[in-house]
């Protein structure tokens, strides 16, 4: 693995007095795609929250570009290079998507003009739709623009939030092909998701959640080899 | 419609054709600049200032410059930012309250204009600063209940505090005078130049007006503007796009309390007096009222709305324009019902009918009539004195006819079709006896009535206001 981006260590986490995540260690090296499987409520989205700072963990620390941010709120987080493209794409739907994704950009001050362009280059279509409301695009449109938006900060590392779920199959695997291409020029990137089988397939490494344990941890072929997974996620 | 797949989304896929299909109307509104619709509004309100010198029409002029101060404001905490601040109007309290004890003798204070108006105005947006730190921990009703509290906190303390007796005194203070008022306030004096006429404000609130009109439309646009909305629609997204929700919204309401607090300050200097019931809720509802007419969010909408809400009470006020309001809404409402132009013709005439058969069955069973003279106002009183039958003991009757007009229209709205058309005639003629009965000589309910009226139709057939932005919802 490469010099390390985001590292979680011996990270516990509480909703009030449930202990959500225990003990958890996770580590996104620069470049890396990384992906973390997971059934329902195994603590998959509140480790997102934990990197995020929206919830704060009791014990361990989190360190993200160098940095220990274990105390550092959001958007001092999202400042030092983090992005998300939240569960169902959240979209600010009676916003424009040129608004929308001006918004990505709001800790750099005002969007950057380059940045929108790129966005557009990546997706075509969002340069037509651009005073288009958010609200008003179908599923697929409104992943580009949730990822978009995220791309518009210049982030050191994205954090993808079930980038498959509320999409037609068509979509799913565009999605799937969109993080992969996106990997592939060079964004580091974390991808929670509970459609194994896709995520494994781009993913260089991958993390099993279990009632907030890491229980599994290896690069993709090795998880995507592995007996017990198989037979638990991947319906194989 | 062709050559559409299975799975494609119809909705998207229509999203050109139905921008095309929009009302010529609509089109040709969307055509005119930015800058023109706007402009139009201060060139008229300019060219008034230059001819008019009727101090009544000035009056209104001022007040309403003042009432569009106040849904800017609150336009900003609640249409922008989604903070539901039932408390704001308490601002806009201090503000007048604040210059009244700097410029009056119930403190002995005469402070200079330019310097108390600034003085008050930075007081309020700290005020404003202090009360948003419980406050923007909290979402929603829990919020409108706090910040409705603090409203009243405002108008209990300035009731109590004219008779505080401090540990060390033997005597009492009075601060605020109470509801007694503070009368007497020295008017607007700028470097020597004095408001002695009601034009002087006049102007002074038409340039206030515009600079916070460019102001506001500029802010909406930039980052701030956009972070606002992001935390009324989505304030988990917004943070994690790296907007500090709280500080956002902190400046949202530190905002409107300033432009209020300012407001009050000149409201204060124009009155030369200040009475705490004009700083209670029935304004604060107004303004509410005014924001949602226009379309919460909307700047030309918080315009819109504080000129209707302005306008029409001060038009209701003369009991012809109000007549001509009532019987124009009435036959509009009526028309819209019938659909067909036959059928409408059928309703006036069975009103008509109806209103014959009222004034032979009261008599049939010998109900003495009221004089002509009690109860006609207005022109269209003279018009239906022999066809309306009015009894003598019309304010009981009014007031059992406004429960009937009421139990009819509950009875209207789940009604079968066929019933509706039987009912209609009925309800028709109930509103036009209680209106010429009771509600043409009663200037302040009326007032209250048919403003609630209106927002409740216009809430029916455009939930998003005037100006507002229809809803999208992500499902």
């Amino acid at each position: 693995m490469s010099e390390s981006l985001l590292k979680m260590e011996n990270v516990d986490t509480f909703y009030g007095s449930i202990h959500i995540l225990q003990k958890v260690n996770l580590e996104v090296g620069v470049g890396e795609l990384v992906c973390l499987l997971g059934g329902n409520a195994c603590g998959k989205s509140t480790t997102l929250k934990t990197i995020l700072g929206i919830v704060k963990p009791k014990a361990g620390t989190i360190t993200f570009a160098g940095e220990d941010v274990t105390k550092v709120g959001t958007p001092g987080r999202v400042k030092l290079g983090m992005a998300v493209v939240p569960e169902n794409r959240r979209l600010f739907a009676p916003m424009t998507v040129l608004e929308n994704l001006k918004l990505g950009a709001y800790v750099r001050g005002e969007a950057d003009p380059a940045d929108l362009e790129r966005v557009f280059e990546l997706f075509p279509k969002l340069r037509d739709r651009q005073s288009q409301l958010a609200g008003t695009l179908s599923g697929g449109e409104q992943q580009m623009v949730a990822v978009g938006r995220a791309l518009m900060s210049r982030p050191k590392l994205i954090l993808m939030d079930e980038p498959s779920m509320g999409l037609a199959p068509k979509f799913v695997e565009q999605s799937f092909e969109m993080i992969s291409n996106l990997h592939k020029s060079g964004v580091s990137m974390l991808v929670v998701e509970q459609n194994a089988n896709m995520a494994l397939a781009i993913a260089d490494r991958g993390y099993v959640l279990q009632t907030g344990r890491v229980v599994l941890t290896g690069s993709a072929k090795e998880l995507s080899g592995h007996e017990e997974l198989r037979k638990a996620y991947l319906g194989r | 419609m062709s050559n559409l797949g299975i799975g494609t989304d119809e909705w998207v896929a229509q999203h050109e054709e139905r921008l095309a299909s929009q009302s010529p109307l609509k089109k040709l509104f969307a055509r005119i600049p930015l800058w023109a619709k706007w402009g139009s509004f201060f060139l008229i309100a300019f060219l008034f200032g230059m001819l008019s010198d009727n101090q009544y029409l000035l009056r209104v002029g001022v007040n309403l410059a003042l009432f569009i101060m106040l849904s800017y404001g609150l336009n900003i905490v609640v249409g922008y930012a989604g903070i539901l601040d039932l408390g704001y109007v308490a601002f806009y309290g201090f503000g007048a309250y604040g210059y009244a004890l700097l410029s009056s003798e119930q403190l002995g204070q005469h402070w200079p204009t330019y310097v108390t108006v600034p003085f008050i105005t930075i007081l309020t947006a700290i005020l404003g600063y202090l009360i948003s730190l419980p406050s923007r921990r909290l979402f929603g009703d829990y919020l409108a209940i706090v910040t409705l509290f603090f409203g009243q906190v405002f108008v209990q303390l300035v009731l109590a505090s004219d008779n505080i007796t401090f540990p060390w005194a033997d005597d009492y203070v009075d601060i605020t005078a109470g509801s007694n008022g503070i009368p007497g306030l020295d008017t607007f004096n700028l470097f020597g130049y004095i408001f002695d006429d009601i034009k002087d404000y006049y102007w002074l609130l038409m340039v206030i007006v515009l600079v916070l009109t460019v102001a506001i439309h500029r802010v909406s646009a930039t980052r701030i503007g956009r972070a606002w909305r992001t935390v009324r629609e989505d304030a988990l997204v917004s943070e994690v796009m790296g907007v500090s929700v709280k500080r956002v919204k902190t400046l949202a309401f530190v905002a409107g309390a300033t432009i209020a607090g300012f407001a009050g300050t000149i409201f204060a200097g124009m009155q030369t007096s200040v009475f705490i019931n004009g700083f209670d809720l029935p304004l604060m509802v107004m303004i509410y009222a005014a924001i949602i007419l226009g379309g919460s969010g909307s700047l030309a909408g918080a315009l819109i709305g504080a000129i209707i809400m302005t306008i029409l009470p001060e038009l209701l006020r003369v009991p012809n324009y109000g007549a001509i309001l009532f019987f124009v809404a009435l036959l509009l409402t009526f028309f819209v019902l019938s659909k067909k132009f036959s059928r409408f013709l059928i309703y006036v005439v069975s009103i008509i009918l109806i209103g014959f058969a009222f004034q032979l069955a009261m008599k049939a069973i010998g109900v003495t009539q009221a004089n002509a003279e009690d109860w006609v106002v207005g022109f269209t009183g003279d018009l239906l004195k022999n066809w309306l039958f009015v009894p003598e003991n019309r304010i009981l009757w009014g007031n059992f006819a406004f429960i009937l007009l009421l139990s009819l229209i509950a009875f209207f709205s789940i009604a079968k079709p066929i019933w509706k058309h039987v009912l209609l005639p009925f309800i028709g003629f109930t509103a036009i006896f209680l209106w010429e009965v009771r509600l043409i000589a009663d200037v302040s309910t009326t007032r209250q009535l048919i403003i609630g009226a209106m927002l409740v139709v216009l809430m029916i057939l455009r939930p998003q206001g005037l100006f507002g932005q229809t809803r999208v919802e992500i499902l």
